[in-house]
């Protein structure tokens, strides 16, 4: 140590040191939020995910049509009373048939038909696995083999669901697909996108 | 160099040019055996600066906007003058960059080029290969095709697997519910700017630890540890220019051979260097019957692919696709062996390499079929009975992967080297 070295706090000034680091630092933290924010999906991107309307009574009974919510396929399903009935026989064969996933359905979808309305499916139409869009193969048997009593089949890497986007076992997919919030403006009227709150 | 020389005397006041060619090329001394595996490195150099030169030109025709990429991309390929081949140019070498960067990666692996005192050296060159990867995929979502977009969102589900923060940190990397407008056009800027600027910075600094080191050698001896006692120069080192220039630049003409060949005659190079697929503008409601990623990343997909999801989660995969990469990062620390280079190594670690090579091309293989390519084991087979065969296989090849770094210490340490001899030897 040379003599300008004498004399000095070394303590006080690694108290100022670090105060100095950790205040700069936070200064340097605080001017990444915007940035990391912007990439947040925009107002616009959010806008875009707004409500979409369905009307359901141009389903007829067995068909399935496609909408857009989000830029994602969203399912409409309008299921025969024999759809529905096949759904609990299944249970043994399916990865989560009883919802214990939560988050994959809202609350007031919890139910043995995870829908509102008993016939009335409302899926987003996006493999849980990895993002492809699963095929509907809502007819039993057929190219799916004769123990198939329809559902839904992804190309990509073979995950299968049920006519109640129940994920089979042994698929990649490891969750049921996701029913999206929605609710019924009116008899025949599904808005996608938004629910009530006193439903949920 | 040369005082009399009023300008360069007056800039090398101003700024060290002459010490500087000096101390990197007239007067940096690499060792006079190189073979040809040591073309690599410069190769690589001269493929960044031809990517960034390409990728220049097609930007200013490029539109990376989702309604206007995919056909501006068809709008440079048959609209602009030589557009076809500056985009082939950047289509090609991007591919070939990843088959320099191999044998590079390759060459370094046999010749023990990371082991002390070239650790640092090592560990940025896998940093550059990290960020090679992310640069060739956030390019590989721009011409906006149906592979582009489908193998961009399985690749950022990816994200969506890790526990917790997954779902979020995949919406915080898309800009939005699904891969769109927002992801293409956040890519570009990663492409385009950040990651170039990244490598770039990365590329200097592996080449100042390159050059504070030394170019180790196909024998794996230090040359700076026999030096001309009156000069101390290497005496098994020659200066890099004039001599490894002009081997460089031989070595860059049969490349350019190649490369030209490939621009020409076969650009698409069998639905390998540019997917059948992509030539179908995106649709985010139709997914094509079979995603597979570019070549160059198969071995890591047939990985990711291998794992079984674990307790629900596609995780483990993931995390074990991410493992055979960052891995290399461990490898100046996994070998013990005494000596570097394979030629005085033992048979064991020969065997190794040769298993791990192999795992390498079969992973890559069949990360480029669909799994059920080779049909299902029959069902009498125990506990394996109605498993694709080619997962099979393929879980059998990612165990060798893994086992060539994981067991590096014991077998390295075991292997029966041979004497390394104090002067480098060619012929």
């Amino acid at each position: 140590m040379s003599k300008k070295d004498k004399g000095f706090d070394k303590d006080r000034r690694k108290f100022l040191l670090t105060a100095t680091a950790l205040t700069g630092g936070l200064g340097v933290a605080a001017a990444g939020i915007p940035f990391v924010s912007s990439m947040t999906p925009s107002e616009k991107a959010k806008a875009a995910g707004a409500s979409v309307e369905v009307d359901t009574s141009k389903i007829k009974k067995g068909e399935l049509i496609t909408t857009e919510w989000r830029g994602q396929p969203v399912w409409v399903l309008n299921r025969t009373d024999e759809m529905i009935q096949s759904l609990p026989k299944l249970d043994k064969n399916l990865a989560d048939p009883d919802l214990k996933v939560t988050s994959q359905q809202p609350k007031y979808c919890q139910n043995a038909t995870r829908s509102i309305k008993s016939d009335m499916l409302v899926v987003v139409g996006i493999c849980t696995h990895l993002g492809c869009s699963p095929s509907a193969k809502i007819e039993p048997k057929g190219d799916m083999g004769d123990d198939w009593s329809g559902g839904f089949f992804c190309p990509c890497h073979g995950s299968k669901f049920d006519l109640a986007g129940r994920v089979y076992k042994g698929s990649p997919a490891p969750t049921n697909l996701v029913v999206p919030p929605h609710k019924y403006i009116d008899e025949n009227t599904i808005l996608i996108g938004e629910d009530s709150k006193d439903e949920a | 160099m040369q005082k009399n020389n009023g300008f360069m005397s007056w800039v090398d006041q101003r700024l060290p040019v002459s010490s500087f060619i000096k101390n990197h090329l007239t007067h940096y001394y690499a060792p006079k055996n190189f073979n040809f595996l040591y073309f690599f490195g410069a190769l690589a150099i001269v493929l960044f600066v031809l990517q960034i030169l390409t990728g220049i030109f097609l930007t200013m025709h490029y539109k990376p906007d989702a309604l206007h990429a995919f056909a501006s991309v068809e709008y440079i390929m048959r609209d602009v003058s030589f557009g076809w081949v500056i985009r082939y140019m950047h289509s090609t070498g991007a591919s070939l960059f990843f088959v320099v960067i191999y044998m590079h990666m390759f060459r370094a692996l046999i010749y023990g080029s990371y082991k002390q005192p070239r650790e640092l050296l090592w560990i940025f060159g896998v940093l550059i290969f990290l960020l090679l990867m992310a640069e060739a995929f956030f390019g590989y979502l721009l011409p906006w095709g149906q592979m582009s977009y489908w193998g961009a969102q399985v690749i950022v589900n990816l994200f969506a697997t890790v526990p917790f923060i997954g779902p979020d940190l995949a919406e915080w990397v898309r800009g939005d519910y699904l891969v769109s407008d927002a992801t293409l056009n956040r890519f570009f800027a990663f492409h385009v700017i950040a990651l170039p600027l990244a490598l770039a910075g990365l590329i200097f600094l592996h080449l100042a630890a390159l050059h504070s080191v030394g170019s180790n050698n196909p024998d794996g001896i230090e040359i700076k540890e026999n030096k001309d006692k009156k000069t101390g120069i290497p005496l098994d080192g020659i200066p890099f220019h004039p001599y490894y220039t002009v081997k460089d630049l031989i070595g860059l003409t049969v490349f350019l051979i190649v490369f030209a060949s490939i621009i020409f005659f076969m650009p698409e190079v069998g639905g390998y260097f540019l997917e059948h697929n992509n030539f179908v503008p995106a649709d985010p409601l139709v997914t094509p019957a079979h995603i597979a990623p570019v070549w160059y990343f198969t071995p890591f997909y047939s990985i990711l692919r291998a794992v079984p999801p674990i307790l629900n989660s596609q995780f483990p995969g993931v995390a074990a696709m991410g493992a055979a990469v960052l891995i290399l990062f461990l490898v100046p620390w996994l070998d013990k062996s005494k000596v570097k280079s394979i030629r005085y190594k033992g048979s064991l670690y020969k065997k190794w390499i040769i298993a791990f090579v192999i795992s390498f091309l079969v992973l890559g293989y069949l990360g480029t079929v669909p799994s059920n390519i080779w049909g299902q084991m029959p069902n009498f087979i125990p506990l394996l009975g109605g498993l694709d065969w080619a997962t099979f296989i393929a879980r059998i090849f990612t165990v060798i992967y893994f086992a060539f770094f994981i067991l590096m210490p014991w077998y390295s340490k075991k292997d029966k080297t041979k004497p390394v001899p104090k002067r480098v030897t060619y012929k």
